[in-house]
């Protein structure tokens, strides 16, 4: 479990970061919390010519709100750093109901926000609330910046749109205005491993408690975060009681096709994926409250 | 004498510097010149191999050498069984390099040194092995139509096959009112202690020095002596600091060899350190079980006869451990009950899977679970509680010793001593058995929650011998050289206790040293739940005759008889005056050894080595008892409480006792519902590294309710100790399939198979 030879950099400006990629492209890895890329290194399952620490350069950490009432996370915002913040908390509940879930605390004192999305595990927690929270992405090169939205970033099991000479630098999660309402559910074999299947939900509801729009998506069950359309649109106008959300839930396992390994079933993961959304419904219309604890991993 | 420090919970002594990051474990150790090691594994499970090109790996800077089967083809004997043996296991053993054909994902094919791992490493991408691939063979069942033959010597994957019986069974199957026949399936797992296997040879002037080293190391000096042909006196073998042995650790391997051969033929030291990926391909695998089994019962649940089949799938090669994991699961599959009749056909079934060995109650994990699961399923069929089933069934006190017949190809199992029905009722009590009515309930979430509970009885102290060496010095300070290792077990405290309070002396003078060959010439390592029973009642012995020594120096000394002196805490006081002034110190005493005549018997300096002898067995026994709920939609199990009581004879620390067993239930709590080897078709291993190879963490394990009885002393030995080591995870498999076949009776589910994984559960419900 010894890496293969490879050349390494270390940044000390985006600029720099950029021109190497430009350079290096497909040869280069970059180098975030390392908490993916060093395993499979040292397993030689990637052997980069090139690895590049982007761990010094100034200005990729950070949680912003914008003038839009969105935030702004730099790339290299720790996990641990997004569980801990007020902000966070504040803006786009769901992310800081998902973290706990990611490794241990441990994991998320190293991993970043953007490694994990530059990765995309399919089973991964943040590139799911991602997906949900119709995040947007901007990718710079040295040639440039440009914008992707969360539903045209995550193109197949561990592939996104990211161009080999291009580093994501900062997620933008729109804000939410009126009612809304979330909920994360996963299961897994041990906790803190990556999910056998999982759900993020939210719900805007008017004052009557009538859907007006849902967003569901449901992670390990397919190559990427999914969100999942028909259910969305059965809930858009429902009261979401418990027969609804039952009809999600069918409706989740059916539009599901996940695959099998050895910690579960193809079938596991599509019925268990209806379980996941209608758990996270239900958790999503009686969570008036949400848990902000110091340092506890999830479930 | 008042007894002062056995018995007492007293911290372990080593624990300082393990704390303290001052352990010297194998990869420590740094020599000038070393190079490092790494092997070609074969990537097949099942093909030829039609030629090897190792002149790329030669020509790359670092590389100092590749060694195949042709340099080793003069030496090469195959590693040989060292217990369980049977004749006809003979063919099937491994040799240190595959000569024409693999048998494994893993198979050792080369060895590769290099000036460090990485270059090492980076050799074996450009090793060219051309292969041609074979059908691979990764079921007990399909090996068994000899369709495909692993090994064409033998012609057969069929490595032995034996019955042991005692009583009449076709009589009990005649004379029954009820049986139940079922298949049971234990799950292929292993020791990962956190430590991988590693060495570090030196050779040097004509003598072979070897760092770890652990287990069994006289054994496997004897072993390298005869594979290499290199005299064993010329042999050190150095245990250090280990992380962890599981029963995995410090069996002779090919590796084993192959480090040595390596170290000799390049006259510098070589340094080899596995890694998980590795140690999860190469190390022993454990407990790949498959049995039929039949019980016969009268309607009241007396137990009247069992008969069965086990199948072991023991990888592509007979390894070290012979037999033992098919034959010990037979050995004892009858558990601690009274059963009249029993007959067990016993396979051992070659597979293209890395081989098989012992891992922590190898062969009683897997048939506690396979008897206690039909025990639970019998009692419901016949409207019994199932600890009512149990109690009727027991053997009694009064019936101790037991002998329960020929049950093991070697002889017959006699049960030393025990209170069978008083440990169970013990764990009973502990999670509250009587009060909680019904023993299954559903929760506001929709939980299923269930009790479960099982017994067992496991042989420990295996003989026929172990030896302690004890050297007085003049400062009185007692050095106390072992013949058995320690991979974390604790001895260096353990063992001063014992001498401590064997000798008379402080526990502070005492010095444990363990784990080098040249310490003491003979040694039987440490394994199987020995080392208090084997190891300990050789310091005991050796304690005895050394007292004996000293009172007969000190007597002459002062003109008296022996048995008018006592010797306590170090010092020698006249009988009935142990609160006066002392009349000599043990180093005087020392000091008169030295002085004292040739002539006498008693000349010579204090220095005794004494070797324990044992022919039989002694039998820890005990239960196990946990609640679980299970969520019926995500398959999720999560164990509330568990609790192990287990009888042990005589506790030498408590407190050391009770790690083992939380250690136990904690490894076999991950054995249950998380760790499973599993083979694809080909023979492709899918478990290869902790992604997806599941070992328990903090949050899987929920406090364990260690109770430790010392209720029946083993007659067999001076001190009455059993042992303590695989008391805990024993009865784990069994226990949890038990609460969760409880829990679950209501849907329909009997588990008839381990591991509990979600995904399972969830198919079981389904089905």
């Amino acid at each position: 479990m010894k890496p293969a030879r490879f050349d390494y950099y270390s940044p000390s400006s985006r600029d720099e970061a950029l021109e190497l990629l430009g350079q290096y492209g497909d040869d280069a890895k970059i180098l975030a919390g390392g908490q993916s890329l060093m395993p499979m290194m040292n397993m030689r399952l990637v052997r980069p010519k090139v690895v590049i620490d982007i761990n010094r350069i100034a200005g990729l950490s950070h949680i912003t709100p914008r003038r839009d009432g969105g935030l702004a996370v730099g790339a290299m915002t720790r996990q641990r750093e997004l569980e801990r913040s007020a902000l966070v908390l504040e803006t786009a509940p769901l992310l800081s109901l998902a973290i706990p879930y990611i490794g241990h605390f441990q994991i998320r004192n190293r991993g970043t926000v953007g490694g994990s999305l530059a990765h995309s595990d399919p089973a991964a927690e943040i590139p799911a609330v991602c997906l949900t929270l119709d995040t947007e992405f901007e990718l710079a090169s040295s040639g440039g910046e440009r914008t992707v939205k969360a539903e045209d970033f995550f193109l197949n099991h561990l592939t996104t749109a990211l161009e080999p000479v291009e580093l994501l630098t900062e997620i933008r999660i729109p804000q939410t205005v009126g009612n809304w309402r979330w909920g994360f559910q996963e299961v897994c074999r041990r906790d803190g491993d990556f999910a056998l299947v999982g759900a993020a939900t939210m719900l805007h509801l008017d004052d009557k408690g009538i859907c007006l729009e849902a967003r569901i998506t449901t992670f390990g069950a397919g190559g990427t975060p999914m969100r999942m359309d028909a259910a969305e649109e059965y809930l858009s106008g429902s009261s979401v009681n418990a027969d609804d959300r039952s009809e999600a839930a069918r409706l989740v396992s059916d539009a599901l096709d996940p695959i099998s390994d050895i910690h579960a079933s193809a079938k596991y993961r599509q019925d268990v994926g209806g379980v996941m959304v209608r758990r996270a419904l239900e958790q999503a219309l009686l969570a008036q409250a949400l848990p902000f604890n110091e340092g506890e991993d999830a479930a | 004498m008042v007894q002062q420090y056995i018995g007492a919970s007293i911290t372990r002594k080593e624990d300082e510097r393990f704390l303290t990051g001052r352990a010297t474990f194998v990869d420590d150790v740094k020599l000038p010149g070393m190079v490092h090691a790494t092997f070609v594994r074969s990537p097949h499970a099942h093909a030829r191999i039609v030629a090897i090109d190792t002149a790329a790996a030669l020509a790359m800077p670092g590389v100092v050498a590749v060694f195949t089967y042709d340099d080793i083809a003069s030496l090469a004997k195959p590693i040989p069984v060292r217990l369980y043996p049977l004749p006809s296991l003979e063919p099937f053993l491994q040799y240190p390099l595959a000569q024409d054909k693999v048998r494994y994902v893993g198979d050792p094919v080369a060895i590769v040194i290099a000036d460090s791992r990485y270059v090492a490493e980076d050799a074996l991408d450009v090793i060219d092995v051309t292969y041609e691939p074979l059908q691979a063979v990764v079921d007990i069942e399909e090996s068994l139509r000899d369709e495909i033959i692993i090994h064409e010597a033998p012609g057969t994957n069929l490595a032995a096959h034996y019955v042991v019986s005692t009583g009449d069974i076709d009589q009990a199957f005649r004379d029954a009112e009820y049986t139940r026949k079922e298949r049971f399936k234990t799950n292929r797992h292993t020791g990962n202690p956190l430590e991988t296997r590693g060495m570090v040879v030196a050779y040097d002037s004509g003598e072979l020095t070897v760092w770890g080293a652990t287990k069994v190391p006289h054994f496997n000096r004897e072993v390298l002596s005869s594979l290499l042909d290199f005299p064993e006196e010329k042999m050190h073998f150095i245990e250090g600091d280990v992380g962890g042995g599981f029963g995995i650790r410090g069996e002779f391997y090919p590796e084993d060899f192959l480090v040595p051969f390596a170290a000799i033929r390049l006259g510098r030291p070589v340094k080899w350190t596995e890694d998980r990926l590795e140690h999860l391909i190469a190390a022993n695998h454990s407990r790949d079980i498959l049995c039929d089994i039949e019980i016969a019962m009268k309607k009241d649940g007396t137990i009247l006869g069992i008969r069965a089949q086990v199948y072991g799938d023991m990888g592509g090669y007979i390894r070290t451990h012979g037999s033992l994991v098919p034959a010990s699961t037979a050995g004892l599959l009858m558990g601690p009950y009274n059963v009249p009749a029993y007959e067990c056909g016993v396979h051992c079934v070659i597979t293209n899977k890395t081989g098989v060995g012992t891992f922590r109650a190898p062969g009683r994990y897997e048939s506690c679970f396979i008897r206690e699961r039909l025990l639970d399923m019998a009692a419901a069929d016949l409207g019994i509680d199932p600890a009512e089933l149990r109690f009727k069934n027991l053997i009694q006190p009064s019936q101790m010793p037991y002998n329960a017949g020929r049950t093991r190809a070697d002889g017959d199992t006699i049960f030393d001593s025990g209170n069978y029905p008083q440990a169970l009722t013990r764990a009973l009590d502990e999670i509250g058995y009587a009060e909680t009515n019904p023993k299954r309930w559903v929760d506001d979430a929709g939980r299923y929650h269930g009790i479960g509970i099982a017994t067992y009885v496991k042989n420990t102290g295996r003989g026929p011998f172990e030896g302690a060496r004890i050297v007085i010095s003049g400062t009185g300070d007692v050095a106390v050289y072992l013949g058995i290792t320690t991979m974390g077990q604790g001895h260096e405290t353990t063992m001063a206790q014992i001498c401590a309070d064997s000798l008379g002396v402080s526990m502070e003078a005492v010095t444990i040293y363990h784990g080098n060959t040249d310490y003491i010439p003979f040694g039987g390592g440490t394994y199987g739940s020995r080392g208090t029973v084997m190891g300990g009642n050789a310091v005991h012995l050796a304690c005895q005759n050394m007292k004996e020594r000293i009172l007969s120096l000190a007597s002459t000394y002062l003109d008296t008889e022996p048995a008018n002196l006592v010797l306590q805490t170090g010092e020698i006081f006249r009988k009935g005056a142990e609160h006066g002034p002392a009349l000599l110190s043990l180093g005087e005493v020392a000091g008169l050894a030295e002085n004292a005549g040739s002539d006498e018997e008693d000349s010579g300096t204090l220095e005794i080595t004494a070797y324990f002898e044992a022919d039989q067995l002694t039998f820890s026994y005990g239960s196990h008892a946990a609640h679980v709920a299970v969520d019926p939609e995500t398959g999720k199990i999560e164990i509330i409480r568990y609790v192990v009581v287990e009888d042990i004879g005589r506790a030498i620390n408590p407190l050391m006792v009770h790690g083992q067993a939380v250690g136990g239930a904690a490894q076999g709590i991950g054995a249950t519902l998380l760790e499973e080897l599993v083979y694809d078709d080909s023979g492709q291993l899918l478990a290869g590294s902790f992604m997806d190879y599941l070992l328990p963490t903090s949050t899987d394990v929920p406090p364990i309710e260690s109770i430790v009885l010392e209720e029946a002393p083993s007659p067999l030995n001076p001190l009455g100790v059993k042992g303590a080591g695989e008391g805990g995870i024993v009865a784990t498999g069994a226990t949890l399939a038990n609460a969760v076949s409880n829990a679950l009776a209501p849907l329909g589910v009997q588990i008839t198979q381990l591991p509990l994984s979600p995904s399972f559960i969830v198919k079981l419900l389904s089905s």
